[in-house]
């Protein structure tokens, strides 16, 4: 460790720092639309549309030929394998769909948890075999950014000191296989909203996860400007009884950016973790009005909390795909205030955007 | 590790914040004159003054007795245990006189270095034993921040993750000792500019050395709102033959300080590790010029880059006192210009 073997070249290094300021450029966000088969198989049950490949097709159709003007607020939109492969109804690539509108595509490296043995039913996740030639043909295929979701939950006895470490450890592997190869590796140690814990005892495990996560970004050689951090917002657990404002969410996580989140990397993404669309943009709206200096871009990367409203105003029927379009741009027209501090909120909720997204023991 | 238990109440936390935000407050450095006995003799033998307690205690005066103009550019100073009990020659104690300015009082509390067995030279630094007695009693006589001070070297096998790991470890571990009683620990992880590495090298090796100090620091449930950082500029070795423009300096310097420094921490106070007086003040001002956002106050805790000046124009003579303060001011007053930009 005494010299440097210079894991990216110059000229590397400028064109993944790039491509992190493209997607979290002001006023952008991510769409997180990489939900699996079984997990997008959740979403069509609650609007009693059948798990088809068509079906998932036709629904990413939807969001992804929304008007151009969609990119003043998505710089990002993560797909999963599936869907990078798929076209829409006039044969033309989705990926090329979603360039053309001046926006970074990303896919989904993670194959899932599995479980570490010893522990109280914590997890790592697998993925790391073959992910050097993965990356490549991604990349090939027109890919620019990957993500990779770790996920801890809290307990009377987790997150343990071997799922922090190990967790961490994949995260950096992972990161360090993507810019290798041109890839902006988006990382995303979820601890999970479930449990009755306060609100300081989530920022204390967030802090000593994200501690972990970059030394072991450093131990692995990551170059920081060429990331993005995709963490949970510090929230109290779903049945916590006390309740906690915006503005407490807010102070809560920027604090804990501020004594984890080196300054180089260019862009905080939340995900939105079971919180309702409303919430979620009240969230960050919060948090960019909050007082607390923010040397980094806090913005979204949502999957749930910029489609449930398009879900519900679609409901499977091709009638429907320009109410489920406009459902969709409103809501992130709405985040991409939120990253800049400036959405007021209006008197009418309607049922989809206040309605809680949270699935217990959330995967993917 | 699932659990928090406090290390501080909100009290303590405001407490120590509030005396790392006043010690790094704009356009405000600190000066080291914690020199150790041994130290001091190389400085007074360099003026042909000899080692006495006195002529310490004369030359400490001299700096101290600096008018007001310093309490705009000075935030602190630290002292060595000898001269926290020492007075002025009309019997005021230094700490008052310093006090008095509104400037804050700092104690070296370190031991220096020691041996790692087993490795190529390298050290770690003693001192924490009764550490916490130590803090309880300097912060009853006057003091409010400490520095312990740990050493790097940079060379074909150096710093090995045992010499990296060992001082992170030892900061972290007075850190927590120091905020327990109420002092702000500056934390300083010098890697010395001995060699003839080139810039990069030292970039490198100062990113995992602070990496690991953060990482550390985090481990002991460290506060880091009250904290400040001594880190070296990266600069190449002393012996490289390859010359960088003080703009090559600061890119380097804040590259590897945004890489690894939480912003939480309210302030970096670089060492200035044999740089002249001159050399010193135009690379922190292409520190605080440099492009990059910098989350942090950069500005200096230097020792012989403030004093050089003052202690040629003293050379131990009563007469030449006055004059010596005001090369003391004017240096001062040139950094707290250089930190503007």
């Amino acid at each position: 460790m005494t010299h440097q073997f210079p894991a990216l070249s110059p000229e590397q290094k400028k064109a993944l720092a790039d491509i992190a300021q493209r997607i979290v450029a002001s006023g952008k966000g991510i769409l997180a639309a990489d939900e699996s088969v079984g997990t997008m198989g959740n979403r069509l049950q609650r609007i009693n549309v059948e798990n088809t490949e068509e079906n998932r097709r036709a629904f990413r159709e939807i969001l992804f030929s929304s008007d151009t003007s969609i990119n003043q607020s998505i710089g990002g939109v993560i797909l999963f394998h599936e869907t990078l492969y798929q076209k829409d109804s006039s044969g033309k690539p989705f990926p090329a769909i979603i360039k053309e509108k001046g926006i970074v595509v990303g896919i989904k490296l993670d194959k899932g948890t599995a479980p570490l043995a010893g522990t109280n039913g914590e997890t790592t996740i697998q993925g790391l075999d073959g992910l050097a030639e993965r990356c490549a043909q991604y990349k090939k295929d027109g890919a620019d950014f990957g993500k990779w979701r770790a996920v801890l939950k809290i307990t009377s006895t987790t997150p343990s000191q071997l799922a922090i470490q190990e967790n961490a450890n994949t995260l950096a592997r992972y990161a360090s296989i993507c810019q290798q190869h041109g890839l902006v590796p988006i990382v995303e140690p979820e601890i999970l909203p479930d449990g009755d814990h306060d609100l300081q005892r989530c920022q204390y495990v967030t802090e000593k996860v994200l501690a972990a996560v970059y030394k072991a970004l450093n131990d692995h050689h990551v170059y920081l400007e060429g990331t993005l951090l995709k963490p949970n917002m510090v929230t109290a657990g779903h049945s916590c009884s006390k309740k906690y404002t915006p503005q407490d969410v807010a102070i809560a996580t920027v604090t804990t950016l501020l004594r984890t989140v080196p300054a180089a990397v260019p862009g905080i993404c939340f995900l939105s973790g079971g919180q309702s669309e409303e919430e979620a943009s009240l969230n960050l709206n919060a948090m960019n009005q909050c007082p607390l200096p923010k040397p980094w871009k806090l913005t979204f990367s949502y999957g749930r909390a910029l489609q449930a409203s398009a879900l519900a105003a679609w409901l499977g029927k091709n009638e429907n795909k320009k109410a489920a379009q406009e459902a969709f741009r409103k809501r992130a027209q709405i985040n991409s205030l939120a990253c800049r501090g400036q959405y007021v909120q209006s008197g009418k909720n309607d049922a989809a955007a206040t309605q809680s997204l949270f699935t217990a023991s959330y995967t993917y | 590790m699932t659990h928090q238990h406090p290390a501080l109440t909100a009290e303590q936390k405001k407490e120590l914040a509030d005396i790392a935000q006043r010690i790094v407050a704009p356009g405000k450095g600190i000066l080291a004159a914690d020199e150790s006995v041994g130290s001091m003799a190389k400085r007074l033998n360099q003026i042909g003054v000899e080692n006495t307690e006195e002529n310490r205690r004369l030359y400490r005066q001299i700096l101290f007795s600096a008018d007001s103009r310093v309490k705009k550019c000075i935030g602190g100073v630290i002292f060595f245990h000898e001269t926290m009990y020492q007075k002025a020659d009309d019997g005021t104690p230094f700490v008052q006189m310093i006090k008095d300015k509104g400037i804050v009082v700092g104690i070296k509390v370190d031991k220096g270095v020691v041996p790692l067995a087993g490795t190529d030279g390298e050290t770690t630094t003693q001192g924490l034993d009764g550490l916490w007695e130590r803090c309880a009693q300097y912060k009853k006589d006057g003091a409010d921040f400490a520095k312990w001070r740990c050493v790097l070297k940079i060379s074909e096998h150096t710093p090995s993750s045992l010499a990296i790991m060992e001082n992170a470890n030892v900061l972290a571990r007075y850190a927590s000792i120091c905020q327990q009683n109420g002092i702000v620990p500056i934390v300083e992880p010098e890697i010395l500019p001995d060699g003839d590495h080139d810039l990069k090298r030292c970039q490198y090796v100062t990113e995992k050395v602070l990496a690991a100090v953060y990482k550390a620091l985090s481990d002991h449930h460290i506060y880091l709102e009250g904290t400040l950082l001594k880190p070296n500029m990266v600069t190449p070795g002393h012996s490289c033959p390859t010359k960088y423009s003080p703009e090559e300096i600061a890119m380097a310097t804040v590259t590897a300080l945004r890489r690894t420094v939480p912003p939480a921490v309210p302030g970096v106070t670089f060492l200035s590790g044999g740089q002249s007086e001159e050399e010193a003040s135009i690379n922190l001002n292409a520190i605080n010029t440099c492009p990059l956002v910098r989350p942090w106050a950069l500005t200096f805790s230097y020792g012989r880059a403030l004093q050089a000046s003052a202690l040629s124009a003293w050379r131990g003579q009563k007469d030449n006192a006055d004059a010596a303060t005001e090369e003391f001011v004017k240096r001062a007053e040139v950094m707290g210009v250089a930190l503007l930009g």
